[in-house]
């Protein structure tokens, strides 16, 4: 495991670099650039930076216009305000068109902490996933981030990006044969026994649920699945028959995400059985990041018993 | 204006009008009352202000136009076809499950229309990008937007608004379509949004009021005056009478969203030819 740093971080810094490069790449934000990490961008190119105010509305539709005029707008906020209240506009304005704007969400799941259930957006995977011809991404770490901007804003059309606001461990860069492609997982680590195919930060933690598993005696496949939406189902199918059971975990209401996605697909494939972790349909609630995830059951312990559960099912 | 140029914008508006009228009674649906009070002000602008190719819709140094009142599109579709944008005859596919010639705009099926719109509030704001886009390429071309008074009760217009004087975008100009009436009666009854003048001075904008807003000539007028405002964007608030042009649509809020049966269009139609048999005999 590597340093740890925060997606957003990244985000920020990934955005400078490209900014050389890409001409056409506007920076939108609605007054939380300190917070998305867009201020680096504003600083190092200030009349391409559009601070939009507290009007996320409007931001998403400006970004729309921008598109039409062949910019390559992102639009970044937090994941509550561009996939909650925005979400009209990204749908009429931004998918419905087909128009090549990024919408960014930041400080996505439980993991904001002290702010609580209103700024805790578990719905985003949901709001953004059911829009057609929507891409959905959401990085595990810093170093897949990067290459997750970059594969963005070569792509042309829609998609939403969820940054994370806490630091978490780089482990995709050591992942032997590991390469960023959007729609394409990642296999982490192979296993017979079981697949967890998880989202984010608790991609870490399906590695740290695989380790303990192993020291039972069973031998976990770790997925990561950024792209949550076009949805790698190659993988997922490979993973369904070869391993007969299946888990996903996601930083987000079991409703609507990525476990909703994987059980949609397979249901019509090749059912087998499939265990969701994540939030239980519930709001958030205020505390040390950490300790909210734990109360939540967002923990390593919970997906290897969510993965025993699976096992036990499987015929 | 001279004469000769205004005779001939209300001749084009004219034939809107019956094309108008035609497209929503083949398809038995539509929004006619609001595309009949602001079809003068789409005539001033394909056919004397705006810089537009049909044959080139996506060229990057054209001007823009974005109809955030997009359910009246019996006014922006006849006006792009007369424009030479697509057929006439294609306007008899408005609202067909076998046509492209969607309910409300569609830029992706619809040679001419900039920008996809219909749900109220949300066009301004994509003017207010393209606008800044512009600016940041450093092109000339001008953008240009249609409200309705009744739009204007979305929050996100006023967001739109002070972001585009924030970047004082004085190369986009609203127009706003005050017909004082929407689909549940008096504008002034469902919300009152007076008075406009102000609050769109408040907000940063050059304000022109025109009490001709059925006069494509006057409107054309405001346009150009409107092309010479430094500094900040413009609004236009343009006076007009919704179902104008047909005696029993008129100033009708009944008639925001409904289509004519036969009985109804026949006489409509007379209407509107009668209209058009005088301006062209003079």
């Amino acid at each position: 495991m590597g340093e740890k740093i925060a997606t957003r971080v990244v985000y920020g810094e990934t955005l400078v670099e490209l900014g050389a490069k890409y001409p056409d790449l506007i920076v939108l934000d609605a007054d939380l650039s300190g917070a998305t990490k867009t201020k680096d961008f504003s600083k190092a190119y200030p009349k391409r930076f559009l601070n939009m105010g507290i009007a996320e509305c409007n931001m998403v539709d400006v970004a729309a216009g921008l598109a039409t005029c062949g910019k390559k707008p992102f639009a970044s906020t937090f994941a509550m305000f561009a996939a909650g209240r925005a979400f009209e506009q990204v749908r009429n304005c931004v998918a419905y068109p087909h128009l090549n704007v990024k919408v960014v969400g930041s400080h996505g799941g439980l993991s904001v902490g002290e702010d609580g259930a209103t700024h805790q957006c578990c719905e985003d995977f949901a709001t953004m996933r059911v829009l057609p011809g929507m891409t959905v991404v959401c990085p595990c770490d810093g170093y897949e981030m990067k290459q997750a901007v970059q594969a963005l804003i070569d792509y042309n059309g829609p998609a939403y990006l969820r940054l994370g606001r806490l630091a978490v461990e780089t482990v995709t860069e050591f992942t032997p044969g590991y390469r960023f492609e959007l729609g394409k997982g990642a296999v982490l680590r192979d296993g017979g026994d079981v697949t967890i195919i998880a989202v984010g930060m608790m991609v870490q933690m399906a590695l740290k649920a695989a380790d303990q598993l192993l020291a039972e005696g069973i031998s976990a496949r770790v997925i990561d699945m950024h792209t949550i939406k076009p949805l790698d189902e190659e993988l997922v199918l490979k993973a369904a028959r070869e391993t007969g059971a299946i888990v996903t975990s996601e930083e987000h209401n079991i409703i609507g995400g990525l476990g909703e996605a994987v059980c949609g697909y397979l249901s019509g494939m090749c059912p087998v059985p499939v265990v969701r972790h994540g939030v239980e349909d519930k709001f958030g609630r205020s505390g040390k990041a950490q300790l909210v995830l734990e109360a939540y059951g967002l923990t390593p312990d919970r997906i290897a018993a969510k993965a025993k559960a699976a096992l036990a099912m499987k015929k | 204006m001279e004469p000769s140029r205004a005779h001939a914008l209300a001749v084009t508006a004219a034939k809107a009008r019956l094309l108008a009228m035609e497209m929503v009674h083949t398809a038995a649906s539509g929004h006619i009352g609001g595309s009949l009070s602001s079809m003068d002000m789409l005539t001033a602008l394909y056919f004397d202000v705006m810089n537009v190719d049909p044959e080139n819709p996506r060229d990057p140094d054209r001007d823009r136009f974005v109809l955030s009142k997009g359910h009246c599109t019996p006014a922006l579709y006849p006006i792009l076809a007369l424009r030479g944008f697509f057929p006439v005859e294609q306007l008899s596919m408005f609202r067909r499950i076998d046509g492209h010639m969607s309910g409300h705009p569609d830029m992706v099926n619809v040679p001419g229309v900039d920008m996809s719109t219909g749900s109220l509030g949300q066009g301004f704001s994509a003017a207010v990008g393209m606008a800044i886009a512009g600016k940041l390429d450093h092109k000339n071309y001008r953008v240009y937007t249609v409200l309705g008074d009744g739009e204007l009760a979305e929050g996100q217009i006023w967001e739109a608004a002070m972001s585009a004087a924030k970047y004082k975008l004085d190369h986009l100009c609203a127009i706003v379509d005050v017909n004082g009436l929407q689909i549940d009666g008096r504008t002034a009854d469902v919300m009152p949004t007076e008075p406009l003048d102000r609050k769109f001075e408040s907000f940063g904008f050059h304000v022109i009021k025109l009490i001709s807003g059925n006069d494509p000539a006057a409107v054309s007028d405001a346009l150009h005056a409107a092309a010479t405002v430094k500094d900040k964007p413009t609004v236009i608030l343009a006076a007009t009478v919704k179902g104008k042009g047909v005696s029993f649509m008129e100033n009708n809020a009944d008639w925001h969203g409904k289509a004519p049966d036969d009985a109804q269009y026949a006489a409509a139609k007379a209407e509107l030819e009668a209209g058009l048999a005088e301006l062209e005999g003079n």
